[in-house]
């Protein structure tokens, strides 16, 4: 127990479930936390990851039961302290960020207010010496102005610098151990990877050990040294991030690393078939159904084993699994980029500019009208991808609704087939409403919760072709069974499916309009990994099947480089730099892409350059010239402000925008993505 | 919400003790004519201020009208206006909500200050005032009950609505080119059902309550119409004396409005909406 910050040890953690039996959510989980560690733990959904944080603070939430185990921190009992004791414990010995920061600030509050808080409860400091602390502490988050960013209430501030002010407060009470709970959901790439290259300064070379849970392999990757792999309750496997990301032991990190779309290959990722048990039988090995190494005697549960110093796992077959050069599992789905110029395109941007205005009632509201979708050309051929690719605010998500005809240009148009569509959508002919069909994000809101499936895949049959329930129940049937669900989910509630099931619901019944553009906005960055990875391939051989064209919205350009034929790269509504997929990953032009990719987290890990010129959070919106210019760390002084700039080509197939020429642009991108341009050592 | 979700999905004991209430309120009213032993107005003056005995079995009031009769053919009254308000309440009100909160803009917003233009008058004041400017009548106390109780279930399906109008499924039905009936008809109304009748079932005591004290107060039906409110207020004067007038009419009005209560409870928690938040 000596160099030990906090010790995990065989702790189990049930929920009831509707039999009034515990579920065991955490199960016998033991770890142990050594002074100035890095560790992540990874999982997906479900894991029990979350639990286990919030357990390391001596916090059960909900309805959740101790069964055993014990949480101990610097020899005393967690589970044992009084409401008070922990209260001192918390913020001063263990803090906490938790997820959505943004959502745990105290809205009423000033950041200085919320701050000045922690540090009167746990250093009894206040006056001017508690605000020199506040300002010094946003200070060390690397946010600009500390001193304004103090007066401000959270909502002033932008999502990243949510995050950072949380963080901030957690290290108010300069506490030995950090728990950060997925930290960079919803953050910007660019956005992430600064608020990781924060954390890595923080807590290197400190006496500070942090526990970073997450459900993304990249975040680990970069910021942890050790990383902590979580199934159905369990810890399966833990060791050195890097060897186990590099080798893995276990058949579930394997799979969950070859379900991450890789940036620098292309290609469809590997799916692992089933999703996880919960009813958690603990009598067998979890991961048993799912596992393409398991044999008989995985039906007794396998013990995690140290293998090595530092390395554990829980498998009776780790050796097979960790043998070079097994790939048993089907072989990679790569896009055959587009020859079909010749084909005339299915939908079309032209010149396609959109804002938002103030509605006219609110006349006493005095919002700027500004610019969200500046002058954007598309054209996508049936069969193909057109992935749309930007931070949030891009302007990517106003184009989905022009395009869908939610939102009306104010210029240029939309053409369907060569045909001009009408700008809104009751306008549009049943035939165009039909040929179009809108993916949503999340699916949780696309489908009417009180809908069965049946019903839900019915609508748009009783309104696009007429047909009565019993005609469409065939159709709905057969269209289940493409998207790999059978007729037992006819008559299911959306809240009975998995995240991953209801999405494949959502894209069942766009395609039973049989449309030939459908618009998938988001429609994988809600799901897990492994999910993930199935859906695009399903989408993939739907679209081989039906010559169906995508309009693919997205913010990770690894799943870009998955699927999409054509990439269209959106800065502030406006096109930085367009063209087919493989020379926009392999030879960017654009400083704005070049970023993006720059910030992209891979695993194994990569070293990051990140640009400082590049944060966004201070950034206004740039007027005239180009939209970049701001963040741009090449900027022309005169000419990127006064100049908008023009279309450059590489190729016929690639254009971007921009006043350098192409040789200063390679010299800059070598620059900056030089470990990116090698291809990964094991892929 | 301290009961989860198991709890709620069986009836718990307060809930059938409601409904049991509630039923025999219901049966009483429905078989009157043939469960009361005497017509609710005959009037016997040889048999005045009767306690309760085989032959009266609640007693008789001043004018030897049997009360067990009146108490029986009174709940008929109590329940007639109360369900017709209510149910009249419950469907305007959930059609202007719904409209308002489809429509937005200026419409929404005119509606919506009127809507809190009458929620700012007192209740009791607001209904008085009709009655003594519209006469009395069981017309005008339904009018008065649904002016008074339906601007509050406006404000409920509007607020409720406006959850679901920005919902991706309702922006899908849109996108399919379905009208607005059909979308209210199909996607919205099956989620807002809940509200609906947990709303139903709450202006419902409510209005039990209000129609009893207007009678009381002698601005709800005529006399001698049986009503327990009118029956309270009749018989008071001889509380101390002769209790059995006031006391079960009373219990009949208590007996139902907590019944409607414990019904309206259940029906909200099996539907998971917290009626100390919806109130």
């Amino acid at each position: 127990m000596s160099t030990h910050l906090l010790h995990v040890d065989n702790l189990t953690i049930g929920f009831p479930n509707a039999q009034n039996a515990l579920t065991h959510v955490l199960h016998d989980v033991s770890l142990h936390i050594e002074r100035g560690a890095r560790i992540g733990v990874v999982g997906e959904s479900g894991c029990g990851k979350s639990t286990l944080a919030y357990a390391m603070l001596g916090m059960i939430r909900g309805t959740g039961v101790r069964v055993h185990g014990t949480v101990s921190y610097a020899g005393a009992q967690l589970f044992a302290m009084t409401p008070a004791e922990l209260q001192q414990l918390r913020g001063a010995g263990i803090a906490l960020v938790p997820q959505n920061a943004g959502q745990s600030l105290a809205p009423h509050q000033t950041v200085y207010q919320q701050i000045a808080e922690v540090l009167e409860i746990h250093h009894h400091m206040a006056g001017d010496a508690a605000h020199h602390r506040v300002v010094q502490l946003l200070g060390d988050m690397r946010l600009h102005n500390p001193a304004l960013i103090a007066q401000r209430y959270p909502h002033q501030l932008s999502g990243g610098q949510q995050q950072r002010v949380a963080l901030a407060m957690a290290l108010a009470g300069e506490p030995n151990l950090l728990v950060l709970d997925e930290p960079t959901t919803g953050l910007d790439v660019t956005t992430q990877a600064q608020l990781l290259a924060l954390l890595y300064e923080l807590t290197h070379d400190t006496q500070m050990a942090m526990v970073l849970v997450s459900h993304d392999l990249g975040v680990i990757a970069h910021t942890c040294e050790h990383v902590v792999v979580m199934y159905a309750g369990e810890v399966v496997e833990m060791g050195e991030t890097d060897r186990v990301f590099r080798q893995p032991y276990h058949p579930y990190t394997r799979g969950l690393i070859a379900a991450m779309p890789r940036l620098h290959a292309g290609g469809l990722p590997f799916a692992m078939s089933g999703q996880m048990d919960n009813s958690m039988n603990r009598q067998q090995c979890a991961l048993r159904a799912r596992c393409s190494f398991a044999r008989p005697d995985c039906a007794s549960a396998p013990p995690l084993t140290f293998v090595e110093h530092t390395r554990a796992v829980r498998c009776h077959h780790w050796q097979d699994v960790a043998a070079p050069h097994q790939h048993t599992i089907e072989s990679p789905v790569v896009i055959t980029e587009s020859r079909s110029d010749e084909v005339a395109p299915i939908l079309e941007l032209r010149h396609v500019s959109a804002t938002y205005q103030r509605s006219a009632w609110r006349w006493w509201t005095h919002v700027q009208p500004h610019m969200v979708v500046s002058q954007v050309d598309i054209t996508v051929t049936p069969g193909q991808t057109c992935a749309v690719v930007g931070e949030s605010g891009s302007g990517k998500s106003t184009l989905a609704r022009v395009i869908t005809g939610l939102h009306p240009p104010t210029d240029g148009g939309v053409y369907l087939a060569r045909e001009l569509l009408p700008t809104t959508v009751t306008n549009r002919s049943h035939a165009q409403r039909r040929r179009m069909q809108l993916v949503f994000q999340n699916p949780d809101l696309s489908l009417n919760p009180r809908h069965t499936v049946a019903e839900l895949l019915y609508r748009p049959q009783a309104v696009f072709f007429g047909r009565s329930r019993t005609e469409a129940l065939p159709h709905s049937i057969a269209m289940l069974q493409q998207l790999r669900l059978d007729e037992s989910y006819l008559r299911r509630l959306p809240q009975q499916l998995s995240g991953g099931e209801k999405q494949r619901v959502a894209i069942a019944r766009a395609f039973l309009a049989d449309p030939d553009v459908v618009v998938c906005d988001e429609v994988v960055s809600a799901l897990d990994v492994s999910v993930q990875a199935a859906l695009l391939r399903l989408l993939v051989e739907i679209q081989h099947l039906r010559g169906t064209a995508y309009i693919f919205i997205a913010h990770d350009l690894a799943v870009v480089r998955a699927i999409a034929h054509t990439v269209v790269v959106l800065f502030a509504g406006h096109v930085c730099e367009q063209g087919t997929t493989t020379p926009i990953f392999t030879n960017p032009h654009h400083p704005y892409t070049m970023l993006l990719l720059s910030a992209v987290l891979t695993v194994p890990r990569r070293e990051l350059h990140v640009h400082t010129a590049h944060a966004r959070d201070t950034t206004p919106r740039a007027q005239g010239g180009c939209p970049f210019r701001l963040r741009c760390p090449i900027a022309i002084p005169q000419q990127c402000e006064d100049v908008v700039p023009p279309w450059q080509h590489t190729t016929a197939a690639h254009s971007y925008r921009c006043h350098h020429p192409s040789h200063v642009l390679v010299q800059f991108r070598n620059q900056l993505l030089l470990p990116t341009t090698q291809e990964e050592p094991n892929a | 919400m301290q009961f989860s979700l198991r709890w709620a999905q069986r009836i718990s004991l307060p809930a059938w003790l409601g409904i049991v209430f509630l039923a025999v309120h219901l049966l009483m009213a429905l078989c009157a004519p043939w469960l009361a032993p005497y017509a609710p107005t005959a009037i016997d003056t040889n048999n005045t201020f009767q306690s309760p005995s085989l032959q009266h079995v609640f007693g008789t009031d001043r004018y030897g009208r049997d009360i067990f009769s009146r108490v029986i053919y009174g709940g008929q009254v109590a329940l007639v206006i109360s369900i017709v308000s209510a149910v009249l309440s419950v469907l305007i009100g959930g059609v202007i909500g719904v409209i308002v909160a489809f429509m937005g803009g200026v419409v929404d917003e005119i509606t919506m200050r009127i809507i809190d233009a009458i929620i700012s008058i007192p209740g009791i004041l607001l209904l008085l005032v009709i009655v003594t400017g519209l006469g009395t009548g069981t017309a005008i106390i339904v009018l008065a009950m649904v002016l008074g109780y339906m601007p509050g279930v406006v404000r409920v399906i509007r607020a409720t609505t406006l959850e679901y109008v920005p919902r991706d499924f309702i922006l899908a039905a849109r996108l399919r080119g379905e009208r607005v009936r059909s979308i209210v008809w199909v996607e919205l109304l099956p989620n807002i059902l809940d509200v609906l009748l947990v709303e139903f079932a709450m202006r419902a005591s409510w209005i039990v309550l209000a129609v009893s004290g207007l009678s009381f107060l002698g601005f709800g039906v005529n006399p001698p119409t049986p009503d327990w409110g009118l029956m309270i207020n009749e018989n008071r004067s001889a509380l101390v004396l002769y209790p059995w007038g006031t006391v079960f009419p009373m219990i009949a009005v208590a007996t139902l409005v907590v019944s409607l209560n414990l019904v309206s409870d259940e029906v909200a928690k099996m539907y998971g909406i917290d009626r100390g938040v919806r109130q």
